[in-house]
């Protein structure tokens, strides 16, 4: 297939591209989900704390 | 000579110009979510890609691409699926949760608070500490080849060169993580590999015309790499020879699964704010990492099919047996020069957005992970000395990876970006993985896990699997041959023995030892 002859090596080509289009499905099914904010306060004083490393540099 | 130097130029002010807003303004990550906002999932998918991918994939992979061949297409799968796909879609969410509630910054600190052992966190601090650098050096040396080829620069010239550059770079902010930065670099990556696919397929007749060109190519394969396994460049090597084992157990499993494990990755994953953003950010990731493992590797195959008909040889006899020059001989032969100089941009945008982050990784290892958290904790007041020790721990990783780059021999790319990662696999990915999943899973558990993996895999290297055993040469000193094994665990990759048996003590023994505290595993899992 696709002029490669070794079925392990065209099957690795397709999965390849089949496995992006995957990833294309998957953010277009999940576009709008994961917006709660249930962690807000703990990932204000996570930034808080990165903020204060990121000085050191 | 001027159009490329004006084009360097252009490039490097572009860099330094984002990295100067991002200095003054709001853009990193952090920024983004003290303000409450979300960074584009462009600009986080495009940060985390440029982390990820470097001259070491496309340049040393894409090199070992035109010795093995298309069968090397597993590994862009595997990093397409377990890379992207599963990080972002499954674990991503979970760390990102779990990070925040435990308020760890490093992936030492993850592990350290997910099991309550400053140990936990001091060891995996050194072993990173110690070891990013081995990877770091694969990246060094894949853009020095590059510079080595393409500028007709002496090899110790381009590295010491290179590494003064990187080390302004590094002294200007370039630590920062400006996200801007990255998603530019990233993107000036996406540009020029798809340009280097449309072209190189257009120089070999083809899609299909080139695959089965390289297919016809195979009583071409010289007589020793036969007689090792190798059948052909659209072939897997012949089912449990040499050249089987070393492609399926080191370069594929041993990067494609300790992928799950990279510390710099997985700390991206808490630079998120909420679930969307991983969500929206994952079909970016995926076609990026297609457009750039899966192009490299199917141009490293398929330049033997471009050398040879431009000088009637393969790749490997071009490169003469340096399968790290492959690339950059094809981009400097072969290309355009107006596309070789803009190739030259991609392959620095790719170091740098790379180096940087595996600097920042050792410098933080040493400062916070090892001298103010873990082994010093109990002596250091919170933030006494650590900004020094991490700033002499960036300068360590920076000279240990100069050094590396310098001893390695050639065509060691692939090999020290898979040690890297099948080492980070082997020691840390069953407390990981069990740390966002199974409540079960408890201290003892986790620090015999950390250290069987370290220990087993570090045997293996030194003692067993040949060609670690025998540049490290303990084994010829201690009884006399350069390793105690015969093969084919000689060519087995240490990953794939340590891996099993770190998952099996980690289970093993959490099963038999004291739990955690209810109330810490509660926090834990408030919102996973």
């Amino acid at each position: 297939m696709f002029g490669i002859s070794g079925w392990g090596c065209w099957l690795a080509y397709l999965f390849c591209i089949l496995s992006a289009i995957l990833c294309v499905i998957y953010g277009i099914a999940m576009w709008n989900k994961g917006l709660e904010e249930g962690d807000e306060a703990e990932v204000k004083k996570w930034a808080k704390g990165e903020r204060k490393i990121e000085e050191q540099f | 000579m001027a159009f490329k130097v004006v084009l360097v130029i252009i490039y490097l002010f572009i860099v330094a110009y984002l990295g100067y807003r991002g200095w003054r303004g709001t853009l990193t990550a952090a920024d983004y979510m003290i303000a409450g906002r979300e960074a584009h999932p462009y600009i986080m998918a495009m940060s985390y890609g440029a982390t990820f991918i470097s001259t070491s994939a496309i340049i040393g992979f894409g090199g070992a691409a035109s010795l093995f061949g298309m069968g090397i297409l597993w590994l862009t799968w595997m990093n397409i699926f377990l890379g992207i796909f599963i990080a972002f879609a499954i674990f991503g969410k979970r760390t990102r949760k779990l990070g925040h509630v435990l308020d760890a910054h490093t992936f030492p600190e993850l592990l350290g608070r997910r099991y309550q052992s400053t140990f936990i966190q001091g060891f995996s601090g050194i072993v990173i500490f110690l070891f990013m650098p081995i990877y770091a050096a694969a990246v060094l040396i894949g853009m020095s080849r590059f510079i080595e080829v393409y500028l007709h620069v002496p090899y110790t010239v381009a590295l010491l060169a290179f590494s003064l550059f990187m080390a302004i770079y590094v002294i200007w902010g370039g630590l920062k993580g400006v996200m801007y930065t990255d998603a530019f670099q990233g993107t000036i990556m996406l540009i020029m590999m798809i340009i280097l696919i449309v072209y190189t397929y257009l120089l070999a007749g083809g899609v299909i015309p080139a695959h089965q060109y390289l297919t016809d190519m195979a009583h071409l394969v010289p007589e020793h790499l036969a007689k090792l396994g190798h059948r052909g460049w659209t072939n897997m090597p012949r089912f449990g020879s040499p050249f089987w084992w070393v492609l399926i157990s080191t370069i594929i499993c041993g990067v494609g699964i300790g992928v799950l494990a990279q510390p710099q990755l997985v700390v991206r994953f808490m630079t998120v704010r909420r679930d969307w953003e991983l969500n929206r950010a994952l079909p970016i990731g995926g076609v990026f990492i297609l457009a750039m493992t899966g192009i490299a590797f199917t141009v490293g195959s398929l330049t033997n099919v471009i050398f040879y008909k431009a000088f009637g040889e393969i790749s490997i006899t071009v490169a003469e047996g340096n399968i790290d020059k492959v690339i950059p001989l094809y981009i400097g032969k072969l290309m355009p020069n107006w596309f070789a100089t803009l190739f030259l941009l991609a392959m620095l945008a790719a170091s740098m957005s790379t180096l940087s982050s595996q600097y920042h990784v050792g410098g933080t290892s040493l400062g916070r992970d090892v001298f103010e958290k873990g082994i010093g904790g109990k002596w250091i007041k919170h933030g006494e000395g650590t900004i020094f020790v991490t700033r002499l721990g960036i300068v360590m990783s920076i000279l240990l990876c100069i050094i590396f780059s310098l001893i390695f021999s050639p065509g060691i790319i692939a090999v020290a970006t898979a040690i890297f990662f099948g080492l980070c696999g082997a020691t840390f990915l069953p407390s990981f993985l069990f740390g966002l999943y199974w409540k079960g899973m408890t201290r003892a558990g986790a620090i015999t896990s950390v250290l069987g993996g370290f220990i087993v895999s570090m045997t293996w290297m030194g003692f067993f699997h040949a060609k670690e055993a025998h540049a490290v040469g303990i084994a010829q000193y201690l009884f006399g041959k350069s390793t105690l094994a015969s093969f084919p665990w000689t060519v087995i990759d240490a990953q794939f023995i340590a891996l099993p048996i770190s998952f099996l003590l980690a289970i093993v023994v959490s099963l038999c030892s004291k739990k955690l505290p209810d109330k810490h595993i509660e926090k834990c899992w408030k919102y996973l």
